[in-house]
Order: C-alpha cells, then structure tokens, then sequence
C-alpha cells in the first residue's frame, strides 16, 4: 500500500474542490476590501466623494463588499456546491466496488 | 428602572427557558444521550446552524466593546470589523464537508474526538483538553462579567445580583438542555440581534439628523473619524489587515466554532447555512459599529465604551424598544457563554473522564456526570466572577488568540495533509500558545512586533513547527478510514 496507489474517494475529491473555492473566497473578499479602502480612502478626508452618505472609500469597501461577497456565495452555492451524502452507509453502497 | 425596558429582557429569559425544556424533552427520545447533549444528534438545519455560528462568535466584545471603540476610533474600526464577514463562509467552507463526513465515520462528538482518532495521540488530547478547559474557562468568565455589568446598568441591580440573575438565565437551559437548546437560543438569539441592531442604527440615523449631517459632524470634530486610518492616525494598513486572520479566517481554529462543522444534519443544511450565515454576520457587524461611529454626534463624552450601546439605546428609542434592542447584546453574551460552557463540560466528560477514567460508563452515568459537570462549571464561574482573580482576566485576553495558533493548523492540515502527524500536531500546539503568550506580552509592553496583531507570527510560527516536525519524525502517509 504506497502512497501513489491509493485513490482518493470520490466524496472526499468533491470537498477537496469546495474547501480551495472557500479560500478562493477570501482572497477575494480581502483583495475587494483592501483594495477599495486603502486606494480612495488614502486622500485627505476634505476630497471625499460620497455615495448614498458614505463616504466612497467606505461604501465600496465595507458595504458594496459586502453585497459583492453575499452574491459570490449565493453563486458558489446554487451551482458549485454538490450535494451530497454524508453517512457512513451511503457510501458503501456508491462505492462499494471500490477495493480497500 | 422603567419597567418598558425591562419587559423584554424578561421575556427574553421565558422564552429562551422554554426552548431548555423543550430540548430536554427532545433528548429523552434520542437514541444516545452524548451525541445529542453535546452535538444535538447532528441534526442541525441550515438557518440554525447559521445562527449558532453567529452568536457564539459574536460575543459581548462584538456588541459592547466593538462598537464602543467604533465610538473613539470612527470608521477605521467599522473597517475592521468587517474582516469578519469571512466567518460567514470561510469555516464552513473549507472544514466543510469532509470534516462533517470524516467526523461521522470517527464517531466524533467533539473537536478532540477528531484530534484522538487522527493522530492516535493521548498527549495530543490531554493537551488539546487542558487547553480549551484554562482558556475557554477564563473567556466564559470574562463574559459573565461583562453580562453581569450590563444587567446591573439596566436594571439598577447590584453587580453581584446581577451576575445571579445571568448565571441563573444562562444554567438551567445549558443544563438540561444540552447543544439543542444552546442551537435552539443561538437562532433566536440571533435573530433578536438582528433586528435589534437594525432598529438602533435607523434609531441612531435619524437622532443624528440623516447621514449627511451626521458625516459632517464628525468631519468638523476630527476628519480622521471619517478616514480607514483611526480618529489620531494609528491604525495602519497591515495593523488593521492583521485582523483577518484574529477575527476572518483564524476562527476556523476555535473549538466553539470548529465543532459546530460537525453538527450539520446535511450537505443541504450547510449549503443554506452559508448563505444566512454570511448575511447575518455581515449586516450585524456593520451595523452595530456604524451605530458605535454614528453615536458620537448625537451623544458626545461617553467616557466608558461599553456603556455607548446601552446609552445610546436609551437616549434615541423609546422604552420598549430599547429593551428590545438591549436584549440583543445580552442574547449575544448568553449566546456565547452557553456554547462555551457546553464545550467546556464536553472536553471534561468526553474527553477526559470517558476516555481515560471511565470509559465503559453507562448512558445513564454519562447523563448525570454532563449534567453534573455542566452545572459544576457553571457555578465555579458564578463565584470566580464576583470577584474576579488577575490571572483570569489575563488568560482571557489570551485565550482566543491562543485556541487559534494552537488548533488551526493541527485541525486544518490534520484534515488535509496526509504527512501531519502526532509530532507536528503536538510541536504545532505548544509553539502556538507559547509563542502567542510572549509575543502578547512583548507587544504591550514595546509596541506591536513588526506592526501586525499578536495572533499573525503564532500562527505562522505554528505552521512552520506542524510541517517540520510531520516531515522530520516518522513521516508516514495517514489515509481516513472507510466509512
């Protein structure tokens, strides 16, 4: 029984999948936050612009990601995300020509 | 006191007795009493899994401390609370579903039952138990403190009477109610928090004459208010970039939280729950520290930060309502206090007491030992935080910081990376702690190390160790069992 040899499990190559899209996740949410804060938030405060009362920097950063990131997972999870079993017994039967 | 604030609180602490009562009556029918006293049989819905998630991590400091410093800081503070939008989907995500699977295949309750059956080390799990009994005791006690402060300012009631009140509220649903009724009041509780921050920040705006009005107030007292950079300046990019690994994605380290992964009825429920939970969080965070910003103007010289939502609360909402919203950061501090001292009880008789001392013990011994441990917890805090000792109130500062450089990695890689092992699970945990305890007290001391938050080298550090020692000391490919 090497290492090369055994198969990863069908279940477990799926959660493999959605585990990196969660980190993919953050790095977007961190860019979008990051990026909109510290690029208009940077001027003095006299040359803000506003939007809907906030100050630009704020309201793309703090509020349109917010939006943006609720929208990514609504995305991520009506067609990405698989649904599936999580039980023992489910499994046997799915893979049950599965030698191991 | 006025009896219009206090109406809802009161209601507060029926309704969430109720819901005690009723899970307890619902744990009577399952089939094993541990799995569902401390995981609820694993059969969580999405919106009460979301909700759960929420309220333990938001906790007294999210509602109390967080938007009282939104008050002195401005809008650099509301920036960084926002790192925590991640918790939303992040934890979810990426322990997600192979954690929920390989927990059901171990037979594991709590977060150390997956740690004892992956590395098949009982030094792994002594250490990992007296790590989360010392720190989650002292931030259980920390928040009876804070919970205890906030009935005292609303009601008029003595700090001791007070804390009674909490602890009694607080006990006997956790008792006989087990992880149901903690979930169960989490969901409400979430949705009180909900609804209650949302009314205060309208109640704010408006008190504060519309968001222009309220933009140009504080531009004309410090411009900073309004800048991502903190009311003198202080906060600097990396500082504040720091807080996505304390309070972001570092939260999938937290027992609390970690083992909330595992109690999902199914694929479906946690699909539904990344979607309320990344909602909620986000709006309740932004709202209650924009509610911190926007109380400046309208009511200046808080000397006291904790005390800017009761304040606040009182001055721009009628009675009623302001209990109503008041109950919002109490249900948050119950919230996370229940789910604490389940987890607490849970590392004692779970981890501990079934594993080494008795572990042939009947469901019916098991059922009295929980109860009886729970409630022994309980009270040791009750009296602990009447007055409470130095060394707690230290390890509480230490302890979430802590808890994530010590599991995150011997969590995530354990579940991830074939090569990890007991050596780099172990080596991984005391490097954590250790060297979150020092850089914590380095940076009080002379200033923040490399301008980042205590939490970033540990973590690092605890990365390092994990891999280095997997690799070193009998590396071995680890592969799950079948199911």
């Amino acid at each position: 029984m090497s290492d090369t040899t055994k198969p990863v499990e069908r279940r477990f190559k799926i959660a493999h999948r959605e585990a990196w899209i969660g980190v993919l996740l953050a790095v977007i949410n961190i860019a979008w936050w990051y990026g909109f804060a510290y690029s208009l938030g940077s001027k003095p405060p006299e040359e803000y612009s506003y939007i809907l009362g906030f100050p630009a920097w704020f309201f793309w950063s703090c509020i349109a990601g917010f939006v943006v990131m609720v929208i990514l997972v609504v995305i991520v999870v009506k067609f990405v995300l698989v649904d599936m079993s999580l039980e023992n017994e489910e499994e046997e039967r799915e893979e049950g020509g599965d030698p191991s | 006191m006025n009896w219009d604030v206090l109406l809802p609180l009161v209601l507060l602490l029926v309704v969430i007795f109720f819901i005690g009562v009723w899970s307890n009556r619902k744990m009577v029918k399952s089939s094993s009493f541990i799995t569902d006293y401390f995981l609820g049989s694993r059969e969580l819905g999405g919106l009460v899994l979301a909700m759960t998630m929420v309220a333990t991590y938001g906790s007294a400091s999210s509602f109390l401390g967080g938007p009282g410093a939104a008050y002195t800081i401005g809008l650099g503070w509301v920036l960084l609370a926002m790192t925590q939008v991640a918790t939303g989907y992040f934890v979810l995500l990426v322990l997600g579903k192979k954690f929920a699977i390989v927990a059901r295949r171990y037979r594991a309750v709590t977060l150390i039952d997956f740690l004892k059956e992956r590395y098949q080390s009982k030094s792994v799990v002594l250490l990992s138990a007296l790590s989360i009994i010392i720190f989650l005791f002292a931030a259980m006690a920390a928040q009876w403190i804070g919970g205890a402060y906030l009935i005292q300012s609303i009601t008029g009631l003595t700090y001791t009477s007070a804390l009674f009140v909490f602890a009694i509220a607080v006990l006997i649903y956790v008792i006989i109610g087990g992880f149901r009724a903690v979930a169960m009041t989490d969901t409400f509780q979430g949705v009180i928090m909900f609804v209650g921050t949302l009314l205060l920040l309208i109640g704010v705006v408006i008190a504060g004459g519309g968001l222009d009005q309220i933009f140009s107030d504080l531009m004309n007292e410090n411009p900073n208010l309004i800048t991502p950079y903190g009311q003198d300046g202080q906060l600097t990019a990396l500082y504040v970039s720091s807080f996505w690994i304390l309070v972001g994605v570092g939260v999938i380290g937290l027992p609390q939280v970690a083992v909330r992964a595992m109690s999902y009825r199914d694929a479906k429920s946690m699909h539904r729950a990344l979607i309320i939970g990344t909602i909620v969080v986000g709006f309740i965070m932004l709202n209650m520290h924009l509610i911190g910003v926007f109380a400046r103007p309208v009511l200046p010289g808080i000397e006291v930060a904790d005390q800017v939502i009761p304040l606040i609360a009182l001055e721009v909402l009628p009675g009623w309502l302001a209990g109503l919203v008041l109950a919002a950061p109490l249900a948050a501090m119950m919230s996370t206090v229940d789910s604490l001292l389940l987890l607490v009880s849970s590392s004692v008789v779970k981890d501990v007491y079934l594993n080494y001392v008795k572990p042939e013990a009947s469901d019916k011994h098991i059922m009295k030992v929980s109860m009886g441990v729970t409630g022994t917890l309980g009270i040791g805090v009750f009296f602990l935080a009447i007055n409470p000792p130095e060394l707690l109130i230290m390890l509480n500062l230490f302890a979430f910081g802590g808890l994530e450089a010590a599991f995150i990695w011997p969590v995530v890689l354990g579940l991830y990376w074939k090569y990890g092992n007991k050596y780099g699970a172990l080596a991984s945990m005391i490097t954590g702690i250790v060297s979150y305890i020092v850089i914590f007290q380095y940076n009080s001391t002379y200033g923040d190390l490399l301008g980042v938050h205590a939490v970033v080298i540990p973590v690092v550090l605890s990365l390092v160790a994990f891999v280095t020692f997997s690799l070193l000391i009998k590396r071995k490919a680890y592969y799950f069992p079948r199911g």
